[in-house]
């Protein structure tokens, strides 16, 4: 896209880098394409998932990326796409925005070389998703979505913890250890499950768990189940930002079986994340304000039906669950998965009857003290 | 407890649990949290040597108590071998554990993930979800490490990617 700020217009010359996408617009598939360049994406992780779903956004002409990444591009990342053998010791962030400003000048990059899930770097993150230079005028924070592209399960939590404190709608994405299964899903803090509802899902491989050899190794990674799982993510994201089809609240993907289940999850009225329990409240609250909009653009869209009969059908339009509703899709709580989906990690034990051992007998409860009792210790 | 070996069993339930859910931004509940971690290590250092199972020093790194550094060996064939240990606790502790590092083996072994940091088995994670908040940072060494140091030390020296201290001083190909 070689012209700085190429003007988003349909016309259909060759020389226009957004042609083809405005043609979306042309077709009646998007209503308005180029409002994508006034959304902010902030994507953590530009691993095998986190970058390619940036090159995407990058084509697609986002207006503005921040990237945030503390790892450095290695010579065993060359089995994924995106980065290339002569960026081998570059931080992953640098070598991005090098890469994307090359592909599209149009989009403002950001890049952050930090670990969230320390305390410092978690005050960036959050300070820096707040940020709301480039759309002064937006309500929420300073950015529209964020995609959630790392490869643990702590690293997801952290960006689960910053997004409900900041009622941030975000993505989740990911790819198993064995590279043969992953999945999105959408996360719309006091509405949805938050990460921490429950506890985290897998998508079952469809073969014996029991057999799978994992001495040896930590993880195995196919450039094409990230492709994919990139794909997914960047796919809903379009179609959440610019108000198309229906934006999947978790889509699973098993490549062995080339199944993909779907399912939603309503909060847990019991998660132990705070911040998740503050936005259910609120949530709640706001139902009556939801109701009325609901009603209004409904009949905003019968009258638009009326004037134009044939852009009416629409028979895969799945409306967002409404609470009066509840059969219409079915919604599930932590207790039973849909086939091929299945937990991760347990949820925390009630301990009242456990037998706890016996409670140390350290009568010091003075945190100085403790500490020179643990040098002590440590001197020989 | 599916998993595990006896003695790490029996270690683990020595150390005292712990009670208070905070983590580093929680200000005063923190100081509270810090203060029983400091508690479980003293038991378990205590215990470690009076057992003449000693293998790690640990302290913090900052007044926050959200580094920590230290130090950990594994004896092999007779020979101590000893490396720097570290780790952060993450903001969202202790509903996930902390990742402990080793950074002189970062890069010799697939057990591990980039930045040194040790791959934990299978059994880790459900057992540290399961048991939030009581597990604190002596349990993480004890379930985490001491297993890891276990299984991957001798296969280390055995294919010669870590050297015995005295041998790499004298740098002598056998
Ligand atoms: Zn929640």
């Amino acid at each position: 896209m070689a012209s700085v700020e190429a003007e988003m217009t349909d016309n259909s010359k060759a020389s226009n880098p957004y042609s083809r996408l405005m043609a979306l617009q042309r077709m009646g598939i998007v209503h308005n394409y180029e409002k994508i360049r006034e959304y902010s994406v902030a994507i953590v992780g530009i691993g095998g998932v986190g970058s390619v779903a940036a090159e995407m956004l990058t084509r697609c002409g986002i207006g503005r990326l921040l990237l945030y990444d503390y790892d450095k591009v290695e010579l065993a990342n060359m089995n994924r796409m995106f980065f290339l053998p002569n960026q081998v010791g570059m931080t992953k962030t640098d070598a991005a925005v090098q890469t994307l400003s090359n592909i599209n000048p149009d989009v403002v990059l950001e890049s952050f070389t930090l670990n969230i899930t320390t305390v410092d770097g978690f005050e960036t993150f959050m300070s820096s998703l707040k940020n709301k230079s480039f759309n002064p005028n937006s309500e929420g924070t300073g950015v529209d979505l964020v995609l959630s592209c790392v490869d643990n399960y702590e690293a997801r939590m952290v960006v689960n913890q910053a997004c409900n404190e900041l009622n941030q709608v975000w993505m989740e994405s990911g790819v198993s250890e064995n590279a043969v299964s992953g999945h999105i899903q959408l996360l719309i803090p006091g509405e949805t499950a938050c990460f921490a509802c429950v506890p985290p899902l897998v998508v079952a491989s469809g073969i014996d768990e029991r057999t799978l050899k994992r001495d040896g190794v930590c993880a195995a990674s196919l450039p094409t189940t990230m492709g994919i799982v990139a794909g997914l993510l960047v796919q809903n994201t379009l179609k959440y930002l610019l108000n198309f089809g229906d934006v999947s609240r978790y889509l699973g993907y098993n490549a062995l079986k080339d199944f993909f289940p779907t399912m939603e999850m309503k909060p847990n009225t019991q998660c132990s994340n705070a911040a998740c329990m503050e936005r259910q409240k609120e949530y709640i609250l706001a139902k009556p304000s939801r109701d009325a909009a609901a009603k209004a653009k409904m009949d905003a869209d019968s009258l638009v039906a009326e004037e134009f009969p044939i852009h009416s059908e629409n028979e895969w339009n799945i409306s967002v669950v409404d609470d009066d509703e509840p059969d219409k899709v079915s919604t599930i709580t932590s207790g039973s998965l849909p086939v091929g989906i299945m937990h991760e990690l347990p949820s925390a034990d009630k301990f009242e009857s456990d037998p706890a051992p016996a409670e140390t007998s350290n009568p010091i409860d003075d945190l100085e003290d403790l500490r020179k009792q643990l040098d002590a210790l440590n001197a020989d | 407890m599916e998993g595990w070996d006896p003695t790490t069993k029996s270690t683990l339930t020595q150390i005292p649990l712990l009670t208070i859910k905070a983590g580093p931004r929680d200000g005063a509940t923190w100081t509270q949290r810090l203060k029983e971690e400091y508690k479980a290590l003293i038991t378990y250092t205590t215990m470690n040597k009076k057992n003449d199972n000693d293998w790690f020093r640990i302290s913090a790194a900052n007044p926050e108590g959200t580094r920590w550094t230290g130090k950990c060996w594994y004896v092999h064939n007779l020979l101590k071998y000893e490396f720097d240990l570290q780790f952060d606790i993450p903001v969202t502790y202790p509903a996930t554990a902390p990742e402990l590092e080793l950074p002189q083996l970062d890069g010799k072994t697939e057990k591990m993930y980039r930045g040194g940091k040790i791959c934990l088995t299978v059994h880790f994670k459900p057992l540290w979800a399961k048991n939030c908040p009581r597990f604190g940072i002596a349990h993480a060494l004890c379930l985490g490490l001491a297993p890891w140091l276990a299984a991957e030390i001798p296969v280390l020296v055995d294919s010669g990617m870590v050297k015995h201290k005295d041998d790499a001083a004298s740098s002598v190909e056998v």
